[in-house]
């Protein structure tokens, strides 16, 4: 599958007539108009950071409300709204293209291609994406305010909004499209662009984490268009598809939206399992344990998602077999997240370990995605369920596997490549406070959500029974410092952006990376491997 | 054909020079989206439709300039097979995509008819919705519901047989898989004349398609009573057959494209990704279609 190039070497020797060899663009027209896989993953980084920023500011309206019992600064449907549309970007706006961020950015560089395999489409998939969160975030200056029925859009709820209710359907259209072309390049770029000799099995195990999750992306995301499209109709053209009256079922709409969901939660975790298994090794100064199980458990996590989607509906009535059947489909998946959560331990087992930023963050990451992996599976017990339905034992476990699990993994991530992007290092005493604020207050944040959850304390709700208040304020109090302590993340970036200490072409010297992205300089040039690098032993992850 | 220092004859991947396409696309898509909700919503200070219609404008502007550019790009010889395959790999993925698409709606069809339905009507789990609040609905199919929605005050329809029109539809579109097939045998022999007579039919063939769908919308709507609002059996018929005709559309639409470029001399026996990627695509839309001859007609 690997590309056949000639190798005649006297081609490469005339690069002025060359046509991709054009000097750099400059101007907004290199932003605008980019192919370039660099210029285009720092656009999804930056407009992913902001989303993070917007969506998190939402979150501390949502924090803030619920500082008290009661009413206190914001009326019950922009509370509502603040829930729905925060859902909305942090997933669709800050996780997703983050992911895809980093696969534009590092794909290329990891398999020795000269860019993704179709940039103008990477382009593409890009600026839709600021175009469809102005219409989604435009809906809150329309009658009746921003989408307040929830990120899930159940019917007959979603089909009461207002003006957002299009906006909302529309933006969701754009990002799926954005979604799905951002898939096509990832699995083009791996299947056809990789260097001579750079076989499946000794890619990069971030390119496969991310090449999976692509098939994911393309299986479920036109399902959702599919779903919303559903909505939509039934909205203005008078279809039945979830109106009991004329013969559908509002239920229907949950297993639609489900089958995507579940994939989804999977499309956001996967590339984070990625990266942390490129990040552990490093500084453990061992091979990855277990390089080809990892992937095999990945495709079996991908696989299961398809088949695991009702366990979000236990509460909606379904026969008994259909909550058996989910119930055992979604506990299976354990078997294959513990293979990784072993592997990474083992990885480590008498390892030459140092803590240097990314490695703190992946450390994190094992331990609090494990938790949310524990409590997952808590929710996956059809008869417990019917008691955590709905409350914020949900809300904790989602956020403990999405926020500790996959934003920290970006994080990770950006600690661990920003020197190769940059050339410059960042200052480690910042990254590591922004690490310790982030990790303790994750925790201050999310875990007391456990305890009201099981109290019965349901999620949504601006108001709350009064003892309920003092878990409650720990929450908030956790958020409030979580949430200020990521402008040291903006700032360490900014910094290492603007200047520093060199880096290496190998960043981390004494860790001794694998991997092609480690043999370019740094930071990268703007065009790397125009001609396909050689492959060895020691450029590439060994999988044996 | 191909100049001496273009990118292919390296042996190298050609990475386009920047390219306003792209972004001006995101415009369009925004531009389309927001009329689309205007029109919906039926604002009053801004007219919809006409943000509707600029929006579709932006999109014709976009697939013939950006087409226009990867075609003339081609004609010079710039694509290597490497650039090819990526098309290909991108052409199939995103008929993937489409798959799924229909897959959701399929899906709608098949719980309705196997779950919910029998559901509302007092089978299993579900009974006591039945004994409660739709105690005199039976059920069967197709049905528009306990509440019979539809135009007829009675709340009478008439199904869609699968004899007449959409066997003859039938027909049409398994035909015109053979005659692009054919097309496709005489491109790879370079025998042209036949290729471009082949290829005119398969499209004659598509918008006779489309026609005869038109017609039994039309014969739908005034005489049988069925609509999109006739319940979920209307639901999902102009659904499914909506979509697919909108898809037999787009795809004639394409194949003619192909076939004026075929009259200009584009494609040769070994390169012609275009032609082929249309090729898949009416496959696709052919497969699609006995899926919906099956399971929306016939059973």
């Amino acid at each position: 599958m690997a590309h056949a190039h000639t190798h005649d070497g006297v081609n490469h020797l005339d690069h002025s007539h060359d046509d991709h060899h054009h000097d750099k663009p400059t101007g907004i027209g290199r932003w605008l108009y980019a192919t370039n896989h660099k210029d285009i993953g720092t656009m999804y980084l930056v407009f992913s950071l902001i989303m993070f920023f917007m969506g998190g500011a939402m979150a501390m309206v949502i924090r803030a409300e619920l500082w008290s019992p009661g009413l206190q600064f914001v009326d019950p449907l922009f509370f509502n709204s603040m829930t729905t549309t925060h859902a909305l970007l942090m997933i669709f706006g800050a996780v997703m293209p983050a992911f895809v961020g980093l696969a534009n950015w590092m794909i290329p560089l990891q398999v020795g291609a000269p860019d993704m395999a179709l940039p103008r489409m990477n382009n593409y998939s890009f600026w839709i994406l600021p175009f469809a969160f102005t219409l989604l975030l435009s809906s809150f200056f329309t009658a009746g305010g921003g989408p307040a029925g929830g990120w899930t859009m159940y019917p007959p709820l979603a089909l009461q909004a207002g003006t957002s209710f299009p906006l909302m359907i529309f933006a969701i259209h754009l990002m799926g499209a954005s979604s799905i072309m951002g898939a096509i390049n990832v699995i083009v770029t791996i299947m056809n662009m990789r260097a001579p000799g750079l076989t499946l099995l000794k890619l990069p195990i971030f390119c496969w984490a991310w090449l999976i999750t692509a098939y994911l992306l393309i299986a479920v995301m036109p399902v959702l268009a599919g779903a919303v499209t559903m909505l939509l109709t039934d909205h203005y053209f008078g279809t039945s598809f979830f109106n009991p009256a004329g013969g559908g079922d509002p239920v229907m709409y949950q297993h639609i939206f489900w089958f995507f969901g579940h994939p989804e939660v999977y499309i956001l975790i996967l590339p984070a399992f990625g990266i942390v298994s490129e990040i552990i090794p490093t500084f453990s100064r061992k091979p990855l344990f277990g390089y080809e199980a990892m992937i095999y458990a990945t495709a079996s996590i991908a696989f299961l998602s398809f088949i695991v989607w009702a366990h979000h509906m236990f509460t909606t009535g379904m026969p008994l077999a259909g909550q058996m059947f989910f119930m055992m489909s979604t506990m299976l998946i354990a078997v294959p997240t513990g293979v990784k959560v072993f592997n990474w331990t083992t990885t480590m087992w008498k390892g030459s370990l140092t803590f240097e930023p990314p490695m703190l963050f992946s450390l994190a990451f094992l331990f609090l995605f494990t938790i949310g992996g524990f409590s997952g599976l808590m929710l996956a017990i059809a008869p417990a369920d019917f008691q955590y339905q709905d409350t914020y034992f949900v809300v904790a476990h989602f956020h403990y596997v999405l926020v500790s699990g996959a934003v920290f993994a970006i994080m990770a991530s950006v600690y661990y490549w920003l020197p190769k992007w940059t050339g410059h290092m960042y200052s480690m005493a910042l990254a590591k406070t922004h690490f310790w604020l982030s990790a303790v207050f994750v925790n201050v944040l999310f875990f007391p959500q456990h305890f009201l959850g099981l109290a019965g304390m349901p999620r949504r709700i601006p108001d709350y029974n009064t003892q309920f208040t003092d878990w409650n304020r720990v929450s908030s109090l956790g958020g409030f410092v979580f949430g200020l302590s990521q402008i040291l993340f903006v700032i360490v970036i900014i910094q290492c952006v603007r200047g520093g200490p060199k880096a290496s072409a190998k960043v981390w010297d004494d860790a001794t990376p694998e991997g092609l992205e480690w043999t370019v300089d740094s930071p990268a040039p703007y065009h790397s491997f125009e001609t396909p690098p050689v492959i060895t032993e020691e450029n590439t992850h060994p999988s044996h | 054909m191909a100049n001496a220092h273009t990118p292919a004859d390296q042996g190298k991947y050609y990475v386009p020079h920047g390219s306003p396409w792209p972004f001006f696309g995101s415009v369009s898509l925004f531009v389309l989206m927001l009329g689309a909700a205007l029109t919906l919503e039926g604002s009053d200070s801004i007219p919809g439709s006409y943000v509707l219609m600029a929006g579709f404008a932006l999109i014709f502007v976009l697939f013939y300039g950006w087409f226009g550019k990867v075609i003339e790009e081609n004609q010079a010889g710039m694509y290597n097979l490497d650039v090819d395959r990526s098309f290909r790999m991108g052409m199939m993925w995103f008929i993937f995509s489409e798959v799924m698409f229909f897959a959701a709606f399929f899906g709608a069809l098949f719980y309705a008819r196997n779950l919910s339905i029998p559901w509302l009507s007092g089978e299993g789990a579900k009974h006591a919705t039945h004994a409660l609040i739709w105690g005199s609905y039976e059920g069967g199919w197709p049905t528009n519901g306990p509440l019979k929605l539809g135009p007829h005050a009675d709340g009478s329809f008439e199904k869609m047989d699968a004899v007449g029109l959409p066997a003859i539809n039938t027909l049409l579109l398994l035909t015109s898989g053979v005659t692009i097939t054919v097309a496709h045998h005489a491109l790879r022999a370079g025998n042209r004349a036949v290729l471009s007579i082949f290829l005119a039919l398969t499209f004659i063939l598509g918008f006779i398609f489309v026609g005869c769908q038109a017609l039994e919308y039309h014969e739908a709507y005034t005489e049988r009573g069925l609509q999109l609002g006739t319940g979920i059996y209307g639901s999902t018929f102009f659904m499914l057959t909506g979509f697919h005709g909108l898809h037999v559309t787009i795809g004639a639409i394409m194949l003619t494209v192909i076939w004026l470029r075929t009259l200009k001399g584009h494609f040769t026996a070994d390169n012609h990704f275009a032609f082929e990627a249309v090729a898949w695509y009416w496959h696709f839309v052919d497969v699609v279609w006995l899926g919906l001859f099956v399971f929306v007609y016939w059973l």
